[in-house]
């Protein structure tokens, strides 16, 4: 056999392998996305869309002032949650890496921190609104401490309670990826810093921050995906009263404007993209892994 | 279709017999006055069928099916949706129903895709009996058609295949109305504290913070337009049909509103609303008629506010699908036949709807039930729910009266407007404003 053929053969082998990944991409990713992308061209009526090739769909959405103002709004809800999850989640995260000290205690609290998400999220979601409500356990709480005399609106139906419902729901993607990784730093590394004579600080922002830096970034793409994708948690935790790029779909969907709500969906999954794509410019997650 | 087995069986009468068997027993049904069992040949094949409904939850009730299989021995499958799926399937899925129950603008809106069949009248045993409203437009000679997608205005067609609406009835009917209400606004008395006459109070700075109005753009607008026609800012041609400039301005003064914290929350499903006026969240918003119920059922005090302006009205239907055909299409007019004859109706009315043949619904309530729901008069005792449950206590008149004085005092129809998709883009902005 000549070393062609035979290395002809190995190529076959590969493809062959890689077939059937190929084909369920093909079939459950690319094939849907590239379904999106054609219909977003389409025309549609009150009842029914059609095939056509418009530009409208496209043409109101990027020249809208509503299009800008929600993805404005929706960039605000991401920042804001993806700042509290990165505080919250790396603080946890450190804390059970860290300071607990046995391998079957950090199981153990592990387990814990995830108990919450034994529940659907949308009850978690919804137990936050007679909680946090005019006449809610919080408002009353307060007042009966004496601390304010009249119930704090804006506890709820308000951007602070998106915010607050967005950490609660997705704060653990934080904390996992990075306990994973600050798990994977060698302690002699942390010994050897003290030993140069490193504080505390200097420890956390030279070693432990650049080390846990691969799982920060991931638990940041779960953050952006899941805070510019959502439109339940908005709807419910605004009262209604906030859009966001999620909802604008919802409601092209429900409306039966299909086209307009794929042309939507088009231009969100770009702008996600190219977020992801900034990120990991900044650290190169495979090579840290 | 869920019958392979009926219409193999149905193969052994011809089918002259089994219809004329059909007609005779309902006839006698009918004619006896009691509408229960179908027998004979009939029966044999008709419980094997399977017919599938689906509408909104306002009157897809299991009560209804299981009342179906008893009288009727047919099964009924239903599937309640919210008003947005409700529209997607009948205008996509024609083949995911038997039989839709949706709301006439929602018909406006989904009978140009063709999935539904127009009705003959003549196989309609209480047609003559079915309110005016759906037929002529007018609740007596007197009365004045009110704004909106009138349901008269699209419930009949030239012919069984149809298109275009006709002006007038025709003897093809596109839904067969089975339930409809007058809405207005909620208000919690105990907060207020005052009396509310009119649809301006909506936007009264003395309730900033605790308003609400619902995000069904195609209702919400319509509850929009009546504060903004009471408030004297707008003189609308027809708030059912607005023009882009009309629109505009609808939405202008509601974003302003919206800006300087009038709403507590927009709220898009029934149990919002509950929710949001049983928590004293709000206490002045659009609301649905069992809603307020289901906040009195609580023990807080709920009232559904007549107010000077009028009522926005709204009525639903059931329309038959376009693949309905032989032994399914006659079980079918047998379960509309059945629905007019007063059960349905009755169980409707006792829950603070309107039957589209009030008479035969009479025949199911009580006279004290009828009374109070129909006639607006005192409770002489409590009154119940159709599930047993204390709705009223004795002495209790209804909120708006009676059925003329409710009816006879609508100002506009749930719509469809020629200028949705403007109006749907105006709305979206008003929410993200």
């Amino acid at each position: 056999m000549s070393v062609k053929s035979l290395i002809g053969a190995a190529e076959r082998t590969s493809w062959l392998l890689v077939a059937p990944l190929v084909a369920i991409l093909a079939f459950f990713l690319l094939l849907p996305i590239a379904t999106i992308v054609m219909v977003s061209f389409w025309n549609y009526n009150e009842f029914t869309y059609f095939p056509d090739f418009v530009l409208d769909n496209y043409l109101y959405l990027l020249t809208s002032k509503v299009t800008l103002a929600t993805y404005l709004k929706t960039l605000k809800f991401m920042v804001l949650t993806w700042l509290f999850c990165t505080a919250i989640g790396f603080t946890v995260a450190y804390f059970l890496a860290f300071h607990v000290r046995t391998l079957g205690m950090q199981i153990a609290l592990f387990l814990v921190c995830t108990i919450p998400f034994w529940t659907s999220n949308i009850i978690r979601m919804i137990s936050w609104i007679p909680f946090l409500g005019r006449n809610g356990l919080a408002n009353s709480a307060l007042i009966d401490l004496g601390i304010i005399d009249q119930p704090l609106d804006w506890l709820l139906f308000s951007d602070f309670a998106v915010v607050l419902a967005f950490v609660h729901l997705y704060v653990l993607f934080m904390v996992v990826p990075v306990f994973n990784t600050m798990m994977r730093i060698d302690k002699s590394l942390i010994e050897a810093a003290r030993d140069a004579g490193a504080s505390g600080l200097q420890v956390l922002t030279n070693v432990v921050i650049p080390l846990s830096k691969p799982g920060i970034m991931i638990g940041s793409i779960f953050i952006v995906t899941l805070v510019m994708g959502d439109f339940i948690t908005v709807r419910f935790m605004s009262g209604g009263q906030s859009a966001s790029v999620g909802r604008v779909i919802s409601n092209e969907i429900a409306l039966l404007q299909y086209p307009a709500a794929a042309a939507s969906a088009v231009v969100l999954l770009a702008t996600v993209l190219l977020m992801i794509a900034v990120m990991l410019r900044f650290v190169d997650v495979r090579k840290e892994l | 279709m869920t019958t392979g087995k009926a219409t193999k069986k149905a193969g052994t009468f011809s089918r002259r017999t089994v219809l004329k068997g059909a007609a005779a027993a309902s006839g006698l049904a009918l004619g006896s006055g009691a509408v229960t069992g179908f027998p004979t040949i009939w029966a044999q094949n008709i419980k094997d069928v399977t017919l599938r409904q689906f509408g909104t939850g306002v009157s897809n009730l299991n009560e209804v099916a299981a009342k179906v299989k008893e009288d009727l021995g047919f099964t009924l499958e239903m599937t309640a949706l919210d008003s947005d799926s409700v529209t997607q399937r009948a205008a996509t899925q024609p083949n995911a129903f038997d039989i839709a129950d949706i709301e006439y603008w929602i018909c406006k809106k989904v009978w140009p895709a063709g999935n539904l069949q127009a009705m003959d009248v003549a196989k309609i045993k209480n047609y003559d009996k079915i309110v005016g409203i759906f037929k002529s437009g007018k609740l007596t000679p007197e009365s004045t058609i009110a704004q909106g997608t009138a349901p008269h205005s699209v419930g009949f067609v030239e012919g069984m295949d149809g298109t275009k609406f006709a002006k007038e009835e025709t003897g093809w009917m596109t839904l067969i109305p089975t339930i409809y209400n007058a809405d207005t606004l909620g208000i919690r008395p105990d907060l207020i504290g005052r009396p509310i006459e009119s649809w301006t109070e909506l936007l009264n700075p003395e309730f900033k913070g605790k308003a609400s109005i619902l995000d069904i753009s195609s209702i919400g607008i319509m509850d929009a337009a009546m504060v903004c026609e009471a408030l004297g800012e707008i003189q609308y041609g027809d708030k059912g049909n607005m023009t882009r400039e009309e629109i505009d301005k609808t939405m202008a003064i509601f974003t302003e509103a919206k800006q300087a914290g009038q709403f507590r929350a927009f709220w898009k499903s029934f149990d919002e609303s509950v929710n949001l006026m049983a928590s004293g969240e709000v206490v002045i918003q659009s609301m649905w008629s069992p809603a307020i119920t289901a906040v009195r059922s609580k023990g807080i005090p709920c009232v559904y506010q007549p107010l000077k302006e009028g009522y926005r009205s709204w009525g639903g239907g059931i329309g038959l699908s376009k693949n309905l055909k032989g032994l399914e299409l006659e079980a079918a007019y047998e379960y509309i036949n059945w629905y007019l004859s007063g059960w349905v109706g009755g169980f409707l009315m006792r829950q603070g709807y309107y039957s589209a043949v009030p008479e035969t619904s009479k025949n199911f309530m009580s006279a004290d039930e009828w009374g109070f729901w129909f006639e607006g008069k005192p409770a002489a005792s409590d009154i119940a729910n159709p599930q047993g449950q204390v709705m009223e206590k004795a002495g209790a008149v209804r909120d708006g009266g009676s059925f003329y004085e409710r009816m006879g005092r609508v100002a506009c129809w749930n719509a469809v407007m020629d200028e949705n998709q403007y109006m749907v883009r105006k709305w979206n902005e008003f929410i993200a404003a």
